[in-house]
């Protein structure tokens, strides 16, 4: 997979503090969805309540979570739809393309699918002739532009309403104009032809329903519906760890995920899928394929902590809160899924050699964990990241992280080994910190990263030790000339 | 790809910190909602018409007439209308030629596709449920009203009886048993005309399906 090289971090994340467009979209953006999040969760008990609930039923599908997907499976062949394994992404295109060549497919369209952008199909689909093409408004958008979405759930929210517009103008023709209502008619109708002349239709699922074998698309537009209805063939894609127990699973979860994501107390549409076109039925496709996507999920599985990575409903409250997003934008990160989650997701599937400043770029400050509707500890696994990649090939024996311990730098590691000796010897604590006092003027006013927007620390005149020991003195002294002064009294 | 398939069960199965234990879900903050009748119909109303729908109460007795004036009103030539569920009887057996005129979708999708995309103004569906919580339309789409009919016409009119509205989501799966019954190829929640706000963050409505959704309730 072609992602984009880590190097590039720190001058990317460089790039986007320092360009206002971005800074503003991004905070506008992120101001609104939570005070919406907010105003739709009126009561916090009950809020309380659903995520403790939310998170039971994650955690009880992932508690149960080969046998739920094997029921799955049994279920949607039983209904007639055909499932598909993949052990990462590479092996997920290939299987899509295979179906699509067995149709003579030229023209797929796309529903939003985040696990498809994780496994870069439609670049895929295109190298091998076959045109797929977005139909979320936002994801059209971000096609358009050759980019990739900045957030997962509003892909160009990095975008504002003129740069649309002159995008629009230049690869569409559309005129230019700041009326969304204009913008929106139009890409509805550049998009309905398509629509009407794709051969194979392909989605993401946002909940799979073990107990009925049914694939649950929760959306606005009505794209999602259009892709999973009009053309002969619909193919669904979606992580292993999105399948749920029950149907009565998802009424909670649907009703988290909209209100967490934008406020909205239900999204405009809920689909439901159990099966392919029956007979005598007027519409819908003759063909329905699922395919399960692992990419490193079943390695997370493998981890008691790790594990509540896997409990994510994609809702992407947790970088709408994130101080760290709202000010670098989703590109920064330079991955399919920005932000918190993302930071705890993709050195799983990238490794922790090109993630490793990922688990870093975060302040912990605690709002994605305390935001996040299934409970999903989020600094705590930050944290953990952190130590599994400076350390994760030493401290955990036995740890599933990929690249764990790439981050480790010999300076860094000496400097704490000498730090630790230290502080475990008296007289080489004494030593060293007798030494440094003298020495302080050495020490230089430019110390890294840190004092480029900071005054560096200066050392005192004196060790703390020091001082105790002048101020006990001091004491003692004053003790002794008041037992004299008592005395000759 | 069934060594895919094996290889993935298998390191589920032979989980490195052993078996899981799965806790118990206590729903009572989902199933201990319930609202009056009357009280379920306001919330109804308030809730799907802040997401832009249209509400007209009605009753069993002028309904008929409320859909014609809006029809009219909105200037539709063609309206598609089920054959066999009553609310397309009632409708065909008490129409006139002034009327826009009554269409079927009687044919498999592929034979007009193009027609049905460009050429139809409105549609008019029945509903199996609805939500009083979320203000939304339970639709179990089949023969008779297949699934573009709710999603491809630009005006969707949507006819509830009052007593088909339920409290919550959860109640509907449950109190109709939905799991056990087998669930139908498509089952949908509809809650407001189509929407985005994928440019700046600003709604526009009728994106990809119907711009306008049409409720009347019929008390």
């Amino acid at each position: 997979m072609s992602h984009n090289p880590v190097q590039s971090f720190h001058p990317r994340v460089h790039e986007a503090i320092h360009n206002p467009q971005i800074r503003a979209n991004f905070r506008k953006a992120m101001d609104g969805l939570m005070d919406k999040r907010l105003a739709a969760f009126p009561s916090d008990d009950d809020l309380q309540k659903m995520r403790d609930l939310a998170a039971s039923i994650r955690l009880r599908a992932l508690a149960k979570l080969p046998e739920l997907l094997e029921k799955l499976e049994a279920n949607l062949t039983a209904q007639g739809i055909q499932v598909h394994w993949a052990e990462n992404g590479d092996q997920a295109c290939k299987i899509i393309l295979e179906i699509c060549q067995r149709h003579n497919a030229k023209s797929v369209i796309k529903g939003k699918s985040m696990v498809s952008e994780e496994m870069e199909l439609n670049h895929y689909l295109a190298e091998h002739g076959i045109d797929a093409l977005e139909s979320d408004l936002g994801e059209y958008i971000v096609q358009l532009a050759d980019e990739t979405p900045s957030h997962i759930i509003m892909p160009a929210i990095h975008k504002n309403t003129d740069q649309i517009s002159d995008l629009m103008h230049e690869k569409t023709g559309t005129n230019k104009s700041r009326d969304v209502e204009y913008l929106t008619a139009e890409a509805r109708q550049q998009l309905r032809e398509r629509f009407e002349k794709a051969d194979v239709g392909v989605s993401g699922v946002n909940f799979a329903v073990a107990e009925t074998g049914t694939l649950c698309l929760v959306e606005n537009e009505g794209n999602g519906r259009l892709t999973t209805t009009v053309p002969p063939v619909h193919i669904a894609v979606t992580g292993i760890e999105k399948v749920v127990e029950n149907l009565e699973d998802v009424a909670p979860l649907l009703s988290l995920l909209t209100r967490s994501a934008t406020g909205q107390h239900i999204t405009t549409y809920f689909n439901m899928i159990s099966s392919p076109r029956k007979e005598g039925e007027l519409d819908g496709p003759d063909e329905v394929h699922l395919v399960l996507v692992d990419s490193g999920r079943s390695n997370i599985y493998q981890d008691d902590e790790l594990l509540d990575t896997l409990r994510c409903i994609r809702c992407g409250a947790c970088m709408n809160h994130c101080p760290v997003y709202t000010r670098i934008g989703g590109h920064a990160y330079g991955y399919t899924y920005p932000g918190p989650i993302g930071k705890i997701l993709m050195p799983h599937m990238v490794g922790l050699e090109d993630a490793k400043d990922l688990p870093s770029a975060s302040t912990l400050c605690g709002a994605c964990g305390e935001v996040c509707p299934v409970r999903i500890p989020i600094p705590k696994l930050l944290v953990r990241l952190r130590e599994e990649s400076v350390a994760g090939d030493k401290q955990h024996d036995n740890s599933m992280v990929r690249g764990r311990g790439s981050k480790r730098n010999t300076t860094e590691t000496l400097i704490w080994k000498g730090w630790a000796k230290m502080h475990k010897h008296g007289g080489l604590y004494r030593i060293g910190t007798g030494a440094a006092t003298v020495f302080k003027g050495l020490m230089p006013n430019k110390i890294g990263a840190w004092t480029n927007c900071r005054t560096a620390p200066k050392l005192a005149a004196s060790t703390l030790h020091e001082q105790v020991k002048a101020r006990q003195l001091a004491q003692a002294k004053v003790q002794k000339e008041q037992q004299k002064s008592e005395g000759e009294a | 790809m069934s060594q895919a398939r094996n290889a993935i069960l298998g390191r589920l199965r032979h989980r490195r910190d052993g078996a899981l234990t799965a806790p118990t879900s206590d729903f009572s903050v989902v199933s201990n909602k319930q609202w009056s009748d009357e009280e379920k119909i306001d919330l109804f109303q308030q809730k799907i018409e802040s997401v832009h729908a249209e509400v007209h109460r009605v009753t069993q007795d002028n309904w008929l007439e409320t859909l014609k004036t809006l029809v009219q009103a909105k200037g539709l030539s063609d309206l598609l209308v089920p054959q066999k569920a009553a609310v397309g009887q009632a409708i065909r057996a008490d129409w006139s030629e002034t009327l826009p005129e009554l269409r079927s979708y009687d044919q498999p999708v592929t034979e007009w596709k193009a027609e049905l995309f460009s050429g139809i103004d409105g549609a008019v569906t029945d509903v199996r449920a609805a939500i009083a919580e979320t203000g939304s339309l339970v639709l179990w789409p089949d023969q008779d009203q297949p699934r573009l009919m709710s999603l491809v016409p630009p005006i969707h009119f949507a006819i509830l009886d009052a007593h088909q509205l339920k409290n919550t989501f959860y109640e509907v799966i449950v109190s109709e048993g939905w799991a056990s019954a087998g669930m139908p190829t498509n089952a949908l929640l509809i809650s407001g005309p189509s929407k985005t706000a994928d440019i700046e963050q600003t709604l526009a409505y009728g994106v990809h399906g119907p711009k306008e959704l049409i409720v009347l309730i019929r008390q």
